[in-house]
């Protein structure tokens, strides 16, 4: 096997002095033909601006190679330094030689043309084809990535494909030029995890077949496991650990790669579920009865109400004093509109939401997804922490103080905290400060809205942490909405899987977990990366989400539900 | 303070709030009698006069001091500017908040109601307006005000509706704070970083609309001295003594310079884009 | 609701909204109607002619049902009699419309020629020398008041050349386009200068945001020449803010630039409208005003159905 690229003590800076604004400090690897390199690491670790400055697209953000060689072996034979090479070289080499796929398919595709026109562009560039050559040649680089209709979705704006889709097409974009080293970096991050599955089995299909290269660029240490060769950990800059995939897995050196393997949460199939809490016996603080939340739809000149999005379809649960209830779906399950509806973020269009007067006035209390949006930025944390006891018409004094910094402190700040604004806190600080705000009025129940998913993995466990001890605690409720499996095995009692609306399947997170009935659990939780799972063979599922806009006056037909165990029920499905 | 300091570290900002100091020190010297002569006095015997050390930007047709008369209208323009954007800065601010916050209907009608507005030239429903009640100082600033509402009414609509789908205003609902405090606290207060941008450049937009009234003979009447009385009174001298075109013509290019370049700064500091850079 | 639908629907609504405000406007001018319509010469009437002309132009009804004729009126193209001129209103008007429908696409013209590929340029090289010059002079072309670029060119082309352009009467382009193109260049240069400075501005600052977005790094990572990344994929994602600019700038100056048409002595709408205000000539004003407001409308429509043509997220609908 030979040499394809070679990097050499690499150091990349950024601004006006990039030797003293280094992000990536002397990073080296080699990646032989054909064989796929992960690069792992967590934000800031410096390991996008490692993959950018392989084909230089580093020096349009901002940045500048300060030391280091990158060499390239063409596809014509000969050997080039791309941290010398000149713009026009650049231009010749990417696409042809490289290519490469990004984290955003939402935004990475050009909204004002066709995605014909986009794929046609790369034929144009790299094969110089033209015309109907042109198109003939995108359609099958359509049909290749297993867009059904493929003719037809050549005149189509990327505003109108899924995330999903749009990924697909960057990757038709990227066969055009037939490159020998295709970067990935986090291509599946903003996508659900059934998707994220049938676009990791095609990246590995299709490097099979074109024996690519590829080096793939993400945080999860699980993704890694299934399509690596060799893997490298990066943290701040600098590779910590590099080497063969069984290797690093199963032998780390370095702390941090123990870290990553050890303390952020991967999921086991339900072996790693919490043994602590969660009594069935008592009765439920909330109880929530067939809830329905429909969204009306509109259409023509005198906005006729043609039908409704039944975004939550007929949904019942209890949440028990103490435990933590999981629901857990992809996006458009309706789990997120569930949780407002219990709020009354979102009006209920039918059933019943009941919840026990517990503690406080407002038993219930909720933490966004978004730490950065749900601090207002031009408040202090005083005033951010006094808000909910102003709301409930108590005075700012000494004693409510009292409280902030008891809250503040067992939530892992200080009191220090109280005068400084959000901007001044990291992501996972202003997580902890939306949990002691949520807190101030003492609930019984906290709604945690995916209040997890926007952190950085390790900050991620050690909130879960958090979490956890604060439910033992002040014996708080949970109904913890999640798309993360992993995520949910560590902090669960019970499991909820909601698809299209509906509840599929809810029981003990070990049982659903561990052992899924209902064939969306099954196919959700096999999608689910996992460590252990090596090479997997991912197959190419092209199921798509049924659409969730009904016809005026449509009812779902009752559900029908089985036992499948102790405290584990799974709806019937109907055969069609 | 620390905007100030901001703004003294931004280049255009510097120039530009320097320039406005300068002018705003003038003014209040011509407010307090501190002229080098009386702008009204007419020097019969040093009529039309070149720049001197005795007149700094020479004389006009009356024999009346040129310097004299700009620090005098600085302070008119500058009156007759703030008091028109305070004006509709604050009618504006409300009408598009309230827009954005009712929504709905109240959003349509509020809205087209400021299309209606928007639908004259500036300068147009400004004669309109003169036309009902008469030119003076009082006219120009309402004027004036009810030009630039709309623009406020905008400005603070857009980001109101972005606030209001905010997570924090959705945690101040689940908290079941009032729409009072949400409103003030969660909203207006976020509102101030784009509203001081669009207050600064209205400044500059009212400058100019005010001396196009004046030249047009529509805004302050005379005597009282004018940038823009002073600049269409020179044209027909123009061939003879163009330093009566080029001071008041500089002065207000100067002004507005001022504002545009302070409210180009502001923008740069306050957009949360740049923010997010240099963090 | 379809976006082109909802442009169509809004578009008479906010015309009937102009036609109450202007109608009502003039009806706040102090004095009775009457001598708001005659003028002076009211001053003579005796007060049974008062009273049988108010019957004759139905001001003895009710002020919604003067309101309701007068608007059933604008539907047949009837805008009234001007008082300074004799002649129907809209006649008046539209004898002085090509003039400032001239000036004002000649303005646009300048505008886009000058600001477009300024914009680009700069921003292609932000921050340099070449972005930094433009900058300024943006800068100060958007801060001189158009009177006084007016003044300064009338008086560099006088006192430098000896020359001056022709002034008063106004050549039509069809009868003689040299004559009326000498006529009319100072005072589109004068418009276009500050419509230039902003169109560059804003040019500039959308070409910038756009260059950062992440397809515009797809379209480099395909192997895109930087020509084809600026004008292919960049700029007709940055056209909108400019078009709206255009737009909103252009519907203005169809409103008549009244200081540019004063300063050189023009025939246009806007010195007309300043006249008819001046001599309080209230049949013209209502006319004039409402038809400048019309066109401003009829422009921002057809800049709404560009946003349509430019951005398939707005024309195909969608998340």
């Amino acid at each position: 096997m030979s040499t394809l690229l070679g990097v050499h003590d690499l150091h990349v800076g950024f601004g006006r002095d990039p030797q003293d604004n280094e992000v990536v400090k002397g990073v080296s690897f080699e990646l032989a033909a054909g064989k796929t390199l992960a690069i792992v690491g967590e934000s800031g670790s410096g390991k996008s601006v490692t993959a950018l400055s392989v084909n230089r697209l580093v020096d349009f953000g901002g940045g500048r190679i300060t030391r280091g060689t990158i060499t390239l072996q063409r596809a014509d034979g000969t050997a080039v330094d791309i941290t010398a090479a000149d713009e026009p070289a650049l231009q010749r080499i990417r696409g042809r030689e490289i290519g490469m796929i990004f984290q955003e398919p939402m935004t990475s595709l050009n909204p004002v043309h066709t995605v014909g026109a986009q794929i046609e562009e790369a034929f144009r560039l790299n094969r110089g084809l033209g015309g109907a050559a042109a198109t003939r040649a995108a359609r099958e680089a359509l049909e290749r990535v297993r867009i059904p209709d493929a003719a037809q979705r050549l005149k189509y704006y990327p505003h109108q494909l899924s995330g999903g889709m749009r990924q697909r097409v960057m990757i038709a974009m990227v066969l055009a030029s037939n490159p020998r080293l295709l970067i990935a970096d986090e291509p599946t991050t903003a996508l659900d995890v059934t998707v994220q599955a049938q676009i990791m089995a095609l990246l590995a299909e299709l490097r099979e077949e074109l024996d690519m290269a590829m080096i793939f660029i993400t945080h999860d240490i699980g993704l890694v496991a299934g399509i690596a060769d060799d893997i490298m950990v990066m943290q701040h800059g600098v590779a910590v650990e590099q080497g063969k995939l069984d290797a690093v897995l199963d032998n780390p050196q370095h702390d941090y790669t123990r870290h990553l393997l050890k303390a952020v949460p991967h999921f086991t199939s339900g072996r790693a579920v919490r043994s602590d809490g969660g009594s069935p016996a008592v009765a439920p603080i909330v109880t929530v009865d067939n809830l329905a939340v429909r969204f009306p739809v509109a259409k023509g000149l005198f906005r006729r109400r043609s039908g409704a999005v039944h975004a939550v379809d007929g949904v019942d649960f209890d949440l028990r004093p103490g435990e933590t209830l999981a629901i857990v779906g992809e996006s458009g399950s309706g789990k997120s509109t569930t949780a407002r509806a219990i709020l009354g973020l979102v009006k209920a269009t039918r059933g019943r939401i009941e919840a026990k007067a517990g503690r406080s006035g407002r038993p219930v209390q909720m933490v966004f997804q978004d730490p950065y949006a749900s601090l207002n930025p031009r408040l202090t944390v005083e005033a951010l922490l006094a808000e909910p006891a102003i709301a409930a018409g108590q005075r700012v004094d000494a004693k409510l103080r009292q409280r902030m910094v008891f809250l503040l402190e067992r939530v892992g700040l200080t009191k220090d905290a109280l005068s400084r604004y959000p901007h001044q806190f990291s992501g996972g600080q202003r997580q902890r400060l939306c949990i002691a705000r949520a807190l101030m009025l003492n609930p019984d129940v906290v709604v945690l809205d995916e209040a997890v998913s926007a952190l950085d993995v390790s900050v991620q466990a050690r909130v879960l942490e958090l979490l956890i001890d604060l439910q033992h605690e002040f014996g708080l409720a949970y109904l913890f909405i999640s798309h993360d499996m992993a995520v949910v095995e560590r902090i669960a009692h019970r499991v909820a899987v909601m698809y299209a609306g509906q509840i599929v399947e809810i029981g003990k997170a070990a049982a659903v977990l561990g052992a899924p009935q209902h064939s969306y659990t099954k196919r959700l939780i096999a999608a689910v990366p996992a460590i252990e799972r090596r090479r997997q063979h991912f197959s190419v599922d092209v199921t798509q989400v049924p659409s969730l806009v009904r016809p005026s006056g449509f009812e779902p037909p009752a559900a029908r539900w089985r036992e499948a165990g102790e405290d584990h029920r799974v709806r019937v499905e109907e055969v069609a | 303070m620390a905007l100030l300091r901001a703004v003294m570290r931004h280049p255009s900002g510097r120039i530009g709030a320097a320039i406005i100091a300068l002018f705003l020190i003038l003014a209040l010297m011509g407010a307090v009698g501190l002229t080098p002569h009386d702008p009204l006095k007419q020097f019969v015997v040093d009529r039309m006069k070149g720049p001197s050390g005795t007149y700094w930007f020479g004389t006009d047709l009356l024999g009346r001091d040129t310097f004299s008369r700009l620090m005098l209208g600085i302070g008119e323009s500058f009156l007759i500017a703030f008091a028109s954007v305070a004006i509709a800065a604050t009618a504006g601010t409300l009408i598009g908040l309230f827009a954005a916050w009712w929504g709905h209907l109240w959003d349509g009608i509020l809205m087209r109601i400021m299309d209606v507005l928007l639908a004259f030239p500036a300068i147009l429903l400004a004669l309109l307006i003169v036309a009902i009640q008469g030119p003076g100082v009082m006219t120009s600033i309402t004027a004036i005000g009810i030009v630039y509402t709309p623009i406020f009414a905008r400005v603070a609509r857009a980001p109101a509706l972005a606030l209001k789908a905010r997570e924090f205003v959705e945690a101040a609902r689940t908290f079941g704070s009032t729409q009072r405090y949400i409103l003030t606290r969660h909203l207006l207060l976020n509102l101030i970083a784009p509203l001081t941008v669009t207050i600064t450049l209205a400044l500059a937009w009212s400058l100019l609309t005010e001396s196009g009234l004046s030249f047009l003979g529509l805004g302050s009447q005379p005597p009282a001295p004018s940038l823009g009385v002073m600049l269409a009174e020179s044209k027909s001298m123009m061939t003879r003594s163009p330093w009566l075109m080029l001071f008041p013509g500089l002065t207000i290019m100067l002004a507005i310079l001022g504002f545009n370049l302070l409210g180009d700064a502001l923008r740069d500091i306050l957009d949360p884009r740049t923010q997010e850079r240099r963090a | 609701m379809n976006y082109i639908t909802q442009r169509l629907l809004t578009f008479p609504l906010v015309l009937l909204g102009v036609s109450l405000l202007v109608f009502f406007a003039i009806r706040l001018v102090p004095g009775d109607a009457i001598i708001a319509m005659l003028g002076t010469e009211a001053g003579l009437l005796t007060d049974a002619q008062r009273e049988s002309l108010a019957a004759y132009f139905g001001l003895d009804q009710p002020i919604i049902v003067q309101y309701g004729r007068w608007l059933a009126g604008l539907f047949e193209g009837n805008l009234g009699i001007s008082v300074i001129y004799g002649k129907p209103v809209l006649e008046v008007i539209l004898m002085r419309f090509p003039l400032t429908l001239e000036l004002a696409l000649l303005s646009m013209l300048i505008a886009l020629v000058v600001g477009i590929p300024a914009g680009v340029f700069a921003a292609t090289r932000a921050d340099r020398p070449s972005d930094l010059a433009v900058r300024v002079f943006a800068m100060l072309g958007q801060s001189t008041p158009s009177f006084v670029v007016g003044l300064l060119l009338i008086y560099f082309l006088s006192v430098v050349f000896r020359a001056l352009p022709a002034m008063g009467s106004f050549t039509p382009l069809f009868v003689d386009p040299i004559g009326n193109l000498s006529q009319m260049i100072l005072p589109a240069i004068t418009l276009g200068l500050s419509f230039a400075a902003a169109v560059t501005r804003i040019s500039r600052s959308a070409m910038l945001d756009v260059l950062s977005d992440d397809y515009v790094r797809t379209a480099r990572s395909k192997g895109a020449s930087q020509r084809d990344v600026v004008w292919r994929h960049a700029l007709p994602n940055a056209l909108i803010p400019v078009v709206t600019l255009s737009g909103v700038e252009f519907g203005y100056l169809l409103g008549g630039a009244v200081i540019v048409e004063q300063i050189f002595a023009l025939p246009g709408l806007g010195r007309l409208t300043l006249d008819a205000i001046s001599q309080r000539d209230y049949p013209l004003v209502q006319g004039a005003v409402l038809f400048i407001a019309f066109n401003f409308l009829v422009v921002n429509l057809i800049v709404d159905l560009a946003y349509a043509a430019l951005d398939p997220r707005i024309r195909l609908g969608g998340k």
